[in-house]
């Protein structure tokens, strides 16, 4: 039984954010589907540890620091043709909206947002994305459907994701290259590590969930490889939502 | 720093309640406004005007002003 219109192989996917969370997640699962991967990160040991836990041998890495755009340039130089973008990399900062500052958005949006549309728009430019490829980028309810208390900076950079998604679909259709979206609610990541909550208020707030607790980093990747396959290939300007019914309510 | 103009920036985050209320052993959580969304507007101010970065454990654990002042001001460089 070898029919799986999930399969990656023979395609070379580009991960961003790969050195932890769902970017890791997303390596994994790909290299598992038999794609070739290339893994992006800032943290050399990290992303070290997410290429020794890739399946199969055809993969690489590259150190690069989304907080300014300078390396986007000599990363693009770098690779070879894609079949397939993933954007991973980002971050939060909780903060109510009276203490958002210009420092601190900025340092958001840049990561979250202006970073992966330079990134995407550069491997266009340079023809390494082009007919039958796909661009997937890692949204978020908060900012599309929802938001969370203190959550206006990161709601901000993910609203833009998707907004830019749906224009980058429609101009780039011609050229064969689909762009979508996945909207994830609360995920098991670092990225809720920072204890600006106690445990006991996560509990209450998985609660809110019809699933009754977060996502898996890997029940994101899944979304994001379907988005990455042929079996989507009809398939572009979409937001795929996973999370847990929260919206429902 | 000081617990005095500590007290002031903690009157600030909330919006109903009398600034007059607040002293050092005001215990915050126990007045109406407290909500999570204050707690966050606490933990902000106190890393923009101290900067330093609170957990939420600290504010359960603090009862008084005094008490987390006590906590912010061992942390503070």
């Amino acid at each position: 039984m070898s029919y799986n219109p999930f399969t990656l192989e023979n395609k070379t996917i580009l991960v961003t954010g790969a050195s932890s969370g769902i970017g890791k997640a997303v390596a994994i699962e790909c290299s598992k589907l038999g794609a070739n991967v290339i893994v992006c990160g800032r943290n050399e040991q990290r992303l070290n540890e997410t290429l020794d836990s890739l399946e199969g041998t055809n993969h690489t890495s590259r150190i690069v620091d989304f907080s300014t755009n300078k390396e986007i340039i000599p990363l693009v130089e770098s690779l070879p043709n894609l079949d397939g973008v993933v954007h991973c990399a980002g971050f939060t900062h909780t903060l109510p909206f009276q203490f958002v500052n210009e420092v601190d958005l900025t340092a958001i949006m840049q990561v979250n947002f202006v970073a992966a549309t330079m990134l995407s728009q550069s491997l266009v430019k340079s023809k390494k994305i082009g007919k039958s490829s796909s661009v997937v980028f890692v949204s978020s309810i908060s900012g599309v459907n929802v938001t969370v208390l203190g959550n206006a900076m990161y709601s901000a950079s993910k609203g833009a994701i998707n907004g830019i998604a749906k224009s980058m679909a429609l101009d780039l259709a011609p050229k064969g290259i689909r762009v979508n979206c996945v909207t994830p609610g609360m995920v098991n990541t670092n990225i809720l590590h920072d204890e600006l909550v106690t445990k006991e208020q996560l509990a209450e707030d998985m609660n809110k969930y019809p699933l009754k607790r977060y996502g898996e980093p890997q029940e994101v990747a899944h979304g994001i490889i379907y988005l990455l396959s042929d079996a989507s290939k009809w398939v572009t300007g979409s937001n795929l939502l996973i999370d847990g019914g929260y919206t429902l309510l | 720093m000081e617990i005095v103009d500590f007290v002031e920036k903690m009157a600030e985050q909330f919006d109903e309640t009398d600034a007059a209320v607040f002293t050092p052993q005001t215990k915050f959580k126990e007045l109406d406004e407290w909500s999570s969304l204050v707690a966050l507007s606490v933990i902000a101010m106190v890393d923009e005007s101290y900067k330093v970065r609170l957990k939420g454990v600290d504010v359960r654990e603090s009862s008084t002003i005094n008490d987390l002042f006590n906590i912010v001001k061992a942390r503070a460089q």
